[in-house]
Formats: C-alpha cells, sequence, structure tokens
C-alpha cells in the first residue's frame, strides 16, 4: 500500500487490521454454517429430483397411453379447462440472513375426487389414472421448486461468502500487515537517524567548547608568563 | 397470491392444467423465453419448464437465478430425464463449494 509512514496512519492502519481480522472470523464462521446448511439442502435437492424425475416418468406413461387411446381432439376438449385450481402461497424463511421462499398451496376443488374436468364417458380410464397420479406428485413438485430455490440462493450467497473470506485472508490483511511492518521500520529508522545526528551534533558542541576553552587557558597561562 | 406455471411442447404439458397448473405450450427456445418473461411479469411463484426447452434459454433462466421469485425449475418432458435437471444441482454445488463433492461430477 502506498502510504505515509506516520505515526498516524500507523495508528490508523493498526485499527484497520483489527477490524479486517475480527471481521475474516465472523465471515469464516458465517461461510461454515452456510456450508452446512447448504450441504444437506443440495443433499436433499438431489433426492427430491430424483424422486420426481421417476415419478413423472410414470405420469408422462399415463397421458401417452390415454392419448393413444382416446383422439386428439378429445383429449385436448377434455383438459381444455380446468376444474382444479391451485393457490400458492409464498413464505419467506431465512436461513443465514438469506430470503428463502417457502411454498404451500391450496387447491380449490374441495373435494380430491372432483377434479376431473370432462365427463367420463368419452374419455379413457388412463387419463383419469394420470391425473390422479399427476396431482398425487403435485406437493412433492411444490417441495422440489423450493427446495430448488433454495439451493440456488444459498449458492450464490455462499459463493459471495467464500470470496469474501478469501479475499480478507488473501489480500487484505497481509497488505496491511506489510504497510505495518513498514511503517514501523521507517519509524525506527528515524528514530535512529534523529538519535545519531543529536549524538553528532552533541560532540561537535563539546569539541568546540572544549576548543574554547583551551584557547581561553593557554591564552592566560601567557598573560602569566609574561607578567613574571 | 401466487400462481404456478409450467412450459413445455405440447404433449408433455397438457396434462398439467388438470391439476391446476397453468401450460403454456411452446415448441421453440424463442416461444419459451417469451412465455418465461410472461410469466414471470404476471405473479407466478414457480415456473416448471422441460429441460430441453430449459437448455435452449440459459440465459433468461438465469436472470432469475439470484432472485426470491419466480422460482423457475426444469423438469424432465415427456421423453424422459436429459440429465439436465441434476446437472443444474451439481453446477449449484460447485458454484458453492469450488467443486461438485456430492454427486460426482454432474452424473
Amino acid at each position: 500500500m502506498n502510504v505515509n509512514p506516520t505515526r498516524m496512519m500507523l495508528t490508523q492502519l493498526k485499527r484497520r487490521l483489527a477490524t479486517a481480522t475480527r471481521g475474516h472470523k465472523l465471515l469464516k464462521d458465517k461461510r461454515d454454517e452456510l456450508m452446512k446448511n447448504f450441504l444437506e439442502l443440495a443433499r436433499e435437492n438431489g433426492r427430491l429430483r430424483k424422486e420426481v424425475e421417476g415419478e413423472l416418468g410414470a405420469v408422462y406413461a399415463n397421458f401417452s397411453v390415454a392419448a393413444a387411446i382416446i383422439s386428439n381432439e378429445a383429449m385436448e376438449e377434455a383438459l381444455m379447462i380446468p376444474k382444479q385450481g391451485v393457490e400458492l402461497q409464498v413464505s419467506r424463511r431465512n436461513i443465514m440472513s438469506v430470503d428463502v421462499p417457502e411454498f404451500s398451496f391450496k387447491t380449490k376443488a374441495e373435494n380430491p375426487a372432483d377434479i376431473f374436468p370432462y365427463g367420463f364417458a368419452r374419455t379413457s380410464g388412463e387419463l383419469d389414472n394420470a391425473i390422479v397420479a399427476l396431482s398425487d406428485l403435485f406437493p412433492k413438485l411444490l417441495e422440489l421448486a423450493a427446495k430448488e430455490k433454495q439451493v440456488q440462493l444459498l449458492a450464490a450467497e455462499l459463493e459471495k461468502t467464500r470470496r469474501r473470506v478469501n479475499a480478507l485472508e488473501y489480500v487484505m490483511i497481509p497488505r496491511l500487515q506489510v504497510t505495518i511492518r513498514y511503517i514501523t521500520m521507517k519509524l525506527d529508522e528515524n528514530e535512529r537517524g534523529s538519535q545519531t545526528r543529536l549524538m553528532k551534533v552533541k560532540d561537535m558542541m563539546l569539541a568546540e567548547s572544549i576548543a574554547e576553552k583551551r584557547a581561553k587557558d593557554e591564552a592566560a597561562m601567557k598573560e602569566a608568563a609574561g607578567q613574571a | 397470491m401466487y400462481k404456478t406455471g409450467i412450459i413445455g411442447d405440447r404433449e408433455s404439458v397438457v396434462g398439467f392444467r388438470a391439476v391446476g397448473i397453468d401450460a403454456i405450450p411452446a415448441r421453440t427456445g424463442e416461444e419459451a423465453a417469451k412465455a418465461v418473461r410472461y410469466m414471470a411479469e404476471s405473479g407466478y411463484g414457480i415456473i416448471y419448464i422441460t429441460e430441453e426447452l430449459a437448455a435452449e434459454i440459459e440465459e433468461e433462466i438465469d436472470r432469475y437465478k439470484d432472485e426470491m421469485l419466480p422460482a423457475v425449475i426444469a423438469l424432465p418432458g415427456r421423453k424422459g430425464p436429459t440429465g439436465d435437471g441434476m446437472r443444474n444441482v451439481s453446477k449449484a454445488v460447485e458454484r458453492a463449494v469450488g467443486a461438485d463433492i456430492l454427486f460426482g461430477g454432474g452424473k
């Protein structure tokens, strides 16, 4: 760092170093805690995703069978106007100062058997199965969405925190330490410099006064010899 | 109160209407991007999108990645998982930790 090596700067830098060290410690704690939460969530996220992917495959298979049995138009028509509605509620949760969403839902149809938006006369049973399976899967889909979002948000925060910790640890703190050492040494050097200068001046003054004294003595001696 | 939506090819998403998820069929990445934007602006909390389309409009999806809402979530389409969804999770781990230590490199 490019600073003037003064005592004021030194105290200022020392204070900054103390703050940086403290911040580093706090951020490191935050990082560790975030990491703990994150890994747990990510693991769960992976597990949930695997489950959903498997079950969704079954749902698609059901739909495919239904589509094969009834005509495309009939299928479209059957599903055109949904009877079931879902209201999504979002609440916030705070994980280590990161706001993450949590989802809950309310379905409009009160009776779970009353979700089919079509008459049973012209559609096949496979379609019913597919819809029931999908509707059973729905809570899991929501959970997956929440978990995945939480994982993404935590990942972003964790990345930021990790960067900060590293910046403090490997850049800020060493740089401050080096500068503080530089200033201390410079100040010590100045001290020594002025010390020797003072000693030198004192020597010169002494030599001068000794010479003066000698001259005076000699003059006195000469005077005394003249009188005698 | 938020809504839930899904974007994907018609055959994949049509069934979701029955359970109360709004479905917008899209064939190309462009249509999907438009649909995502529309849904993000009109009060959707969760937007599901098929992995095939999600892979095409990664940039559009990344815009919502660091926002709390909406959650844009890739789901496998009718043709089965492409592995992109799982890769997203391991990518998040990679972003956070610096290396994927949970899922063994996007398997």
